[in-house]
């Protein structure tokens, strides 16, 4: 469903993305991990355009993402994103900051958009705080309005940028428990997280990134017991 | 209320004093005030017991009040430019109420312009022509129909420059650089002066129409300015959630960064238009008489010369009335927009 291939690119004279080829199939849940500033980060958000390369060619459901001719509203609607800092829309209620992109983006009538984002809420377990704003709500809270957000749009895949980074300790565990959640039920995503945990229960593969290059590709077993990449190996004692 | 009182005010050996600095000087100037209005002013009579006086002449402002007010518009038909003010303190009220801020407000304010000026032309028999125009009615009609243009103008000149496209960036840059960089008063002059001279034989553009596109021009730059301040502060975030979820840039505008970015700046925005409302005062330049110009032209009447001071401080008084509203408005506004987050 997504695939990279040869991506490079450059921020001015830093190379970020190396020679980057990734094939990734429909319902696949794939954790991105690596040291910070090894272009964990970018690599995602190449794949729905909120940053550009410079070489190479990214396909989401075989469209080219940086082509002329490609509708990159729809191709965003395909591809959800969950960020670090939530970018919840903070003028906007709860309800609103969920039925503003199905209303706006897909024409959804009203009614059943909200249908769709109490639904959700109430997955997330954020039901009660419906009418609530954003500065209202805990850490914890603003990342599972903002995974509901990403599920009223039904994307194919969902990105994850850091999702519990910026979250205090204890709220970690209930947004890691919505995406464990999600991915049972079979979505697709690809998740850049520090959260090994995460990465053992639900990951299908574990890509490691360093220096903008993919140094390991494997499934979690392999990852953690066998690799014989020194650098994964240097990684995983410094955080486990 | 006693307690209250020394609490606020005289808590300290230093708050006491400041306190009582302050209310001397208050008491002063008012006695000051109140003496030279009502004990010495000379409220019945005419220029020569006002001369003999050492108090305010309300006798002139009596005289000259409709003149101030209005300029020379015809006496028969005052009623048309006092209805028309009486129905902008109506609409003025209406707007300030939250609970009125919806789609028609738009619709609503468009009317009442159109209305406004219906008022003040006439029409057929009854016309009466822009150059007759004067006094309040003329200083809010070129402030209003001012900030309702020049407003939108400026958020759209915000938006070209801080764009990606070169080429909406660059004309916004040059557009707004080139009319800060001069006095309104050169661009009243220019649009007064050099524009008629464009303009080939026959075809002339009626002189409070170039006034009006002047201040346009002019505060747009400035309101440009302001909102780009806003623009400037949402974070970058609020961006790529917007087009995270399929917005496109119009949509992403309208609904995401505009909202959030022209409420962060009202106290500027505000700002400058209190600003622009006090600079339409400078059409005087071009022939036109706006408040500032009849009040000034008040005071040249051979019967009555000498009572600057008492033609001043009506027109200050009204002025000063004006301003202060929109101040209140402004602190209503951001009140409202931080209780509902």
């Amino acid at each position: 469903m997504i695939e990279l291939k040869n991506v490079n690119k450059w921020y001015d004279d830093f190379h970020v993305l190396k020679d980057i080829n990734l094939r990734i199939e429909t319902g696949e849940k794939v954790v991105v991990c690596g040291p910070s500033g090894s272009g964990k980060s970018t690599l995602i958000r190449c794949i729905n355009n909120l940053e550009e390369y410079q070489q190479g060619e990214i396909f989401v459901d075989s469209i080219e993402v940086q082509d002329l001719q490609t509708n990159i509203e729809k191709l965003r609607m395909d591809v959800g994103m969950v960020f670090q800092h939530f970018n919840l829309f903070p003028h906007l209620s709860i309800l609103q900051n969920l039925t503003i992109g199905p209303m706006k983006a897909k024409n959804i009538p009203e009614e059943e958009a909200k249908k769709t984002a109490l639904k959700f809420l109430d997955k997330v377990k954020i039901l009660s705080e419906a009418n609530k704003y954003p500065d209202q709500l805990s850490g914890g809270q603003k990342q599972r309005v903002a995974i509901a957000r990403t599920l009223c749009m039904a994307p194919k895949i969902i990105l994850f940028d850091e999702p519990t980074s910026a979250l205090d300790p204890e709220m970690v565990k209930e947004v890691l428990d919505v995406m464990i959640d999600l991915a049972k039920e079979g979505m697709a995503m690809i998740c850049v997280t520090h959260e090994m945990g995460f990465a053992k229960s639900v990951a299908d593969r574990i890509i490691f990134m360093d220096e903008g290059r993919i140094v390991e590709d494997a499934t979690p077993e392999n990852f953690f017991e066998n690799s014989t990449q020194p650098r994964v190996k240097e990684f995983l004692s410094q955080i486990l | 209320m006693l307690r209250q009182l020394k609490k606020k005010y005289f808590i300290d050996l230093g708050s006491t004093l400041a306190s009582t600095f302050i209310l001397c000087i208050y008491l002063f100037v008012g006695w000051y005030f109140f003496n030279w209005l009502i004990i010495d002013g000379v409220w019945v009579g005419d220029a020569n017991i006002c001369k003999n006086s050492s108090g305010a002449c309300v006798s002139f402002l009596k005289e000259k009040f409709t003149f101030i007010l209005f300029g020379v518009y015809p006496r028969e038909y005052l009623y048309r430019p006092i209805l028309g003010i009486v129905l902008l303190v109506i609409g003025w009220i209406h707007f300030t109420k939250k609970k009125n801020w919806n789609n028609l407000l738009f619709v609503k304010f468009l009317v009442l312009m159109i209305i406004y000026f219906v008022l003040l032309s006439g029409f057929g028999e009854n016309k009466v022509e822009t150059s007759k125009w004067g006094g309040l009615p003329l200083t809010l009609l070129l402030s209003i129909v001012g900030v309702a243009i020049s407003y939108p103008v400026g958020i759209l000149l915000a938006l070209g420059r801080t764009s990606k496209q070169a080429v909406p960036r660059y004309l916004s840059i040059v557009y707004i650089e080139l009319i800060r960089g001069v006095p309104l008063i050169s661009i009243l002059f220019m649009s007064s002066v050099l524009i008629p001279l464009f303009l080939p034989d026959g075809i002339t553009i009626n002189k409070l129409f170039r006034a009006q596109l002047a201040i346009i021009f002019f505060s747009s730059a400035y309101f440009a300015e302001v909102v780009r301040g806003g623009l400037n502060s949402i974070p970058k975030g609020q961006w790529e959630g917007a087009k995270s979820i399929g917005l496109n840039y119009i949509q992403t505008i309208k609904l995401v960064i505009l909202p959030q970015a022209l409420v962060k700046v009202i106290p500027p925005t505000v700002n400058t238009m209190i600003g622009m409302f006090k600079d339409t005062s400078l059409v005087i330049i071009i022939a036109l008489f706006d408040l500032m110009g009849t009040t000034k032209a008040s005071m040249t009447d051979s019967k009555w010369l000498g009572f600057s001071v008492e033609a001043y401080f009506l027109c200050a008084v009204i002025y000063f009335i004006i301003c202060s509203r929109m101040g209140r408005f402004s602190k209503k506004v951001e009140e409202e927009f931080q209780r509902s987050h």
